[in-house]
């Protein structure tokens, strides 16, 4: 293992842990330490608690050493998300209007965390309520890519992907609504998946769009996001849309990493025009290396999915419209009075919350989402986008029956320079073109990191998806993707990152 | 394919309770029209005859007993309320009932 | 924008119906009185303190998620089988959005156009206009699932009412309680008699869900609440069921809200439709506003006038999933209904021998159940009806109680009155010893039986006594005794009043008759 503990995978973590060669106060403070050197440069955290985390760190070190049998990550620290609620920690998913709201209850996911004994190092950044693509609409700042700080680092979950690519943690959780697990992760060289819908419990997930939420692992590793995964899933009867089946055997395929026989499914409609050369150069080596493992590869056409980011866009800002109603100034969170009214009503009040709490993207949302269902539009925007829907689950469901999983690019394009695509909304929808396809039928979705592109030297991702509740494949594919290409490599992506450190602030 | 005025999504901010300012609501009119132009592609897919999908997965009858859980405490309740009076949630004075 | 205006001038009611044919639609909700709330784990229980009976889910905090009560979901199917509804085979949950600050999510969490129980009727009974009664038949538009709001109190102002308060507080205790809400099609042809035919209805519906054991029915708690569509059309023919009158297109309809007593409800459709006769007799037009009744004053005002803001967004609940009853389900959960409560009178009406008059009596007494109950203690029909409607029932009467509450209340119970019944029948005690008895048990005293132990009442078992003075009567009235040798046994009666006059009442009339007809044969 490394010397340098922030360098180990959490399955190495894990298992120093286990062998008690290290303690878990020594990973997480090692951690904290390295927060404290990078993320004044990075910024991926929006509240550190160091405390908590060392506490955490300090009990498991304690069970184990009275000789309890504890979960395979006991120990191994760990980065939330700022979408999921955490008890006595602050909760704001980015958004002002959530600004020092510290929530009386954990999510199902977080209950998971801390039943696997896995300290919290904080909770980390995300475009606000996880609307975007680039970090750059959370109201604390946006969170930059290790890989070039001028960069994002993908978004909704830029400060999960920038947490581990940066080294800040091994692992993290994200949630992903159009592909803001698995965008974040091409685009910083690292691991994401998106699981089936309901196979991770929403409970205590600040609801972007119900239909589309999910909250998946975010690694270095395909192995670590296993680990994780299986952490994080299982069945919540909190969550009435929870799958009430066991975890898929995700960990298991990792470690096979095992594709010889499989038929991979190449989707003509994600790729080719509109993306990157160096994006699809990677993608066709990684596409070769698969074959190499013995996997098949044919063509499969998804004709509809040429309507998804058009159906996205509107049940997304549907559901959210009606999920961030909740966001009125009455039981938590900010309040704002109307300047120049004397005695404000409740309605006043709301109005005047709702227009300084929300930022522009989120407002955007809203307003579409409103006219989208209100009364008279339905039919032509919510309900078409509900049958192109379907018409893409069919997509997926014909293909399924051709092949055992799906490849595509994961993004369109490497990180972009932050601010490129702040004004003009729908060049930043863009981005997540090849992802929005699994989040409307519910099917899991993984990337991992194919190389570096060519023209500019910023990591590539690619996307494998397969279908819903067969979670392992991606799995298989990805371990095996992973295994040839460090083969090739001879060392993991990662290392190929520019150094970040205190001493490099001005060369930055 | 319908565009949307200044005055329907100054309508549509009151619906959503957002007091959107003068200069808020002239950019988010020229925002909304390309994105609703885009957005308007789904009318062109081959929908006819398609059942909408409402969820992801088809599950039905999801149910829990009917038996008391432990909720929270009431400081727990109006531990973030940004007023509150006599053990209830402190709002400003409320418009009309309904 | 409500207005506080002076009182509406209103139209004479039998100027009123002559002129006018009035349809009505009665939205009722019904608060389940399941242990948990419609989408949580919280306790439902009346009365707690503020804020007490709260969870992330019924709070609306940022991340909760609603999972369906099971039980709702049964009694909705039972109140729908009840109301002779089809069950959906499959329906969903919906939001309805718009921003209220006694409600969590800024949604209601209810269902729209796929409720689950859809085209019933319920029959209720009428006064037919010449003493006895007739069947009215309501049909029922629908029946579905949704969960209630807060609760605010407003404070600063004059009355603690809603205008002029300066702010309010609010508890969110009642937030998420399970609600049906039960809906009629527009009722036609009730003619002059329709705020008759609303609080006949509503009392049926009432009847009925006490039976089926959903709700408590406390009106007066809010846990059953009325909402009154009203509106007028001119007359036309004699008949208000008439061909000529049902082609009349319908007026606009105003909404009255806040109704929350059977009286209320007879009260507010009546009002409403001497308002807007008043309206519509000067050439007027009705506006489409909601109205709030008061109790208080018996007339309603204006509240909010509909409008285009009124565009509730409704759409599938994407947290929630399905709710498909099984056939299985639904004939079991049919297997569970109690008999329609006005079959259950006509069967007991007959099973006890009553007139019409008599159950009726019974029936307004709020006796049945007693009744029944000391039927089955082993009493006859008959002395159960006698003894409940006697001096108890004048009692709670006085009380300004109903028998029930007043019994309970006592814990004077049906077996007290089958015991009763049996010191009677058994000839220990005469009818006048009963009434004394009864009096002790009211007064607390202990069972009849201790009563009668302790206050030493018994008519006399000594026979010889008995047995001699019916003698000395049969001696004293030979024309008399040869009648009945002759088998004119009804003439008996004649010497058994003498014989319990010389017995000053203590002996048993039945005892005395058998005696006297052995004696004769």
């Amino acid at each position: 293992m490394n010397t340098d503990l922030t360098r180990a995978s959490a399955a190495e973590l894990a298992d120093a842990l286990a062998s008690k060669s290290i303690s878990s106060v020594e990973v997480t403070q090692a951690h904290l330490d390295r927060i404290a050197a990078v993320d004044g440069q990075v910024h991926a955290y929006l509240h550190v608690d160091a405390e908590g985390a060392l506490a955490t760190a300090r009990a498991i070190d304690e069970r184990r050493a009275a000789g309890e049998s504890l979960p395979t990550l006991a120990g191994v620290p760990i980065a939330v998300k700022d979408v999921m609620t955490t008890k006595g920690l602050p909760t704001t998913c980015g958004s002002r209007m959530l600004e020092g709201w510290i929530p009386p209850y954990d999510a199902t996911v977080v209950r998971h965390i801390k039943a696997a004994g896995m300290p919290i190092l904080g909770k980390t950044n995300m475009d606000e309520f996880a609307m975007g693509s680039s970090t750059e609409h959370s109201a604390y700042g946006p969170s930059r890519n290790p890989w070039d700080l001028e960069r994002i680092p993908g978004g909704s979950g830029g400060g999960s992907s920038a947490v581990i690519a940066s080294f800040q943690a091994p692992l993290a959780t994200g949630t992903d609504t159009g592909g803001s697990i698995r965008q974040p992760a091409a685009v910083t060289g690292t691991v994401g998946t998106k699981p089936t819908y309901g196979g991770v419990s929403r409970y205590g997930l600040v609801a972007l769009a119900s239909s589309l939420d999910q909250a998946g692992p975010c690694a270095r590793t395909v192995l670590d996001t296993a680990l994780l995964h299986e952490v994080m899933g299982g069945h919540d009867p909190l969550d009435s849309t929870s799958i009430d089946a066991p975890v898929p055997p995700v960990v298991e395929a990792a470690r096979r990493a095992d594709v010889a026989g499989m038929r991979i499914g190449v989707v003509k409609e994600l790729g080719g025009e509109g993306y990157q050369p160096g994006v699809r150069a990677r993608f066709d080596e990684a596409v070769a290396l698969l074959v190499e493992r013995g996997a098949e590869v044919v063509e499969v056409s998804c004709p509809n999915f040429d309507y998804a980011l058009a159906a996205y866009y509107l049940i997304l800002p549907s559901e959210a419209s009606s999920n961030l109603a909740k966001f009125d100034a009455m039981r938590y969170g900010m309040r704002v009075l109307p300047e120049g009214i004397d005695a404000p009503t409740a309605e006043q009040v709301m109005a005047a919350t709702r227009d300084a709490g929300f930022g522009d993207e989120v407002k955007r949302r809203i307003i579409l989402g409103t006219y989208a269902l209100s009364s008279g539009y339905y039919d032509a925007y919510y309900g078409s986008a509900q049958k192109v829907r379907t018409l893409i689950a069919q997509d997926f469901a014909r293909a399924y029956e051709k092949v055992d999983v799906l490849v595509s690019p994961t993004a369109p394009t490497t990180a972009f320079k932050l601010g490129d695509k702040l004004d003009d909304p729908m060049a930043m929808y863009l981005n997540d073109i090849a992802t929005i396809p699994a989040n409307l039928a519910g099917v899991p979705g993984m990337s991992v990191p194919s190389g570096v592109a060519d023209e500019d030297g910023l990591p590539t991702g690619i996307q494998i998806l397969a279908p819903a509740t067969k979670d392992e494949r991606l799995y298989s594919v990805g371990a095996a993707l992973e295994q040839a290409l460090l083969e090739r490599w001879g060392a993991p992506i990662l290392s190929r990152a520019p150094e970040l450190g205190a001493d490099l602030v001005k060369g930055a | 394919m319908s565009s949307l005025s200044r005055e329907d999504v100054a309508h549509l901010a009151g619906l959503a309770r957002i007091d959107l300012s003068d200069a808020e609501l002239d950019k988010m009119v020229g925002e909304l029209a390309v994105i609703l132009e885009s957005v308007a592609k789904v009318q062109q897919a081959p929908i006819a005859d398609v059942a909408p999908m409402s969820h992801p997965m088809p599950l039905t009858n999801v149910t829990r007993p009917d038996v008391v859980r432990p909720g929270l405490t009431p400081d727990e309740a109006l531990s973030g309320a940004p007023e509150q009076e006599l053990g209830r949630f402190a709002v400003p004075r409320i418009l009309d009932e309904d | 924008m409500a207005v506080t205006s002076a009182a509406d001038r209103v139209l004479d009611y039998d100027e009123a119906v002559a002129k006018f044919d009035p349809v009505m639609g009665l939205e009722v909700h019904v608060e389940l009185h399941t242990a948990t709330k419609m989408f949580c784990g919280c306790p439902t229980t009346f009365g707690a303190e503020p804020n007490s009976q709260v969870c992330p889910v019924c709070l609306g905090l940022p991340g909760a998620l609603p999972v369906v009560n099971e039980k709702a979901v049964e009694s909705a199917v039972r109140i729908g089988l009840a109301l002779n509804c089809e069950i959906a085979e499959w329906c969903r949950f919906a939001r309805k959005n718009y921003f209220y600050p006694d409600m969590p999510k800024n949604f209601q969490t209810s269902q729209y156009d796929e409720p689950i129980a859809f085209n019933g009727y319920l029959d209720v009974e009428v006064e037919d206009g010449s003493g006895g009664t007739e069947i009215f038949r309501v049909e029922i538009e629908r029946a579905h699932m949704e969960e209630d709001t807060g609760k605010s109190l407003h404070v600063g102002g004059s009355t603690g009412r809603i205008h002029g308060a300066e702010y309010s507080l609010v508890d969110y205790n009642r937030a998420g309680i399970p609600l049906i809400e039960i809906v009629t099609k527009p009722i036609v042809g009730a003619g002059e008699r329709a705020p008759e035919v609303a609080k006949a209805y509503v009392s049926a519906l009432r009847d009925l869900l006490r039976a089926l054991d959903v709700s408590d029915v406390k009106m007066e708690q809010g846990s059953m609440r009325c909402d009154a569509n009203v509106s007028l059309r001119v007359r036309a023919g004699d008949d208000p069921r008439g061909d000529a009158q049902l082609a009349v297109p319908f007026g606009t309809r105003t909404e009255t809200k806040n109704v929350n007593s059977l009286r209320s409800v007879e009260r507010a459709v009546r009002y409403e439709m001497s308002r807007q006769a008043a309206i519509l007799d000067e050439g007027g037009t009705i506006l489409q506003e909601t109205r709030h009744w008061h109790e208080d004053t018996g007339m309603t005002t204006s509240g909010r006038v509909k409008s285009d803001a009124d565009d509730y967004r409704y759409f599938p609940e994407p947290d929630l999933v399905p709710v498909a009853p099984t056939r299985e389900t639904v004939d079991e959960l049919r297997g569970t209904l109690p008999e329609p409560p006005g079959l259950r009178r006509k069967r007991l009406q007959s099973e006890w021998g009553f007139s019409d008059l008599e159950m009726r009596d019974v029936v307004n007494a709020r006796a049945v159940e007693l009744i029944e109950e000391t039927v089955a203690a082993g009493a006859g029909a008959a002395a159960a009806k006698k003894w409940w409607l006697g001096e108890p029932s004048r009692r709670a009467n006085a009380e300004g109680q109903d028998l029930v509450s007043y019994a309970a209340g006592l814990g004077f119970a049906p077996a007290h009155v089958a015991e009763l019944d049996r010191l009677v029948t058994s000839g220990r005690l005469n009818d006048s010893m009963a009434r004394q008895v009864l009096d002790g048990v009211l007064a607390g005293e202990g069972t009849p039986t201790e009563v009668a132990d302790a206050r030493g009442l018994e008519l006399v078992q000594d026979d010889s006594a008995l047995e001699a003075a019916v003698d000395r009567v049969i001696d004293a009235n030979p024309d008399i005794a040869e009648k009945i040798r002759g088998g004119k046994v009804q003439a008996a009666g004649a010497l058994i009043g003498q014989v319990m006059k010389e017995m000053k009442g203590q002996a048993d009339a039945g005892k005395v008759r058998a005696l006297i007809l052995a004696r004769l044969s």
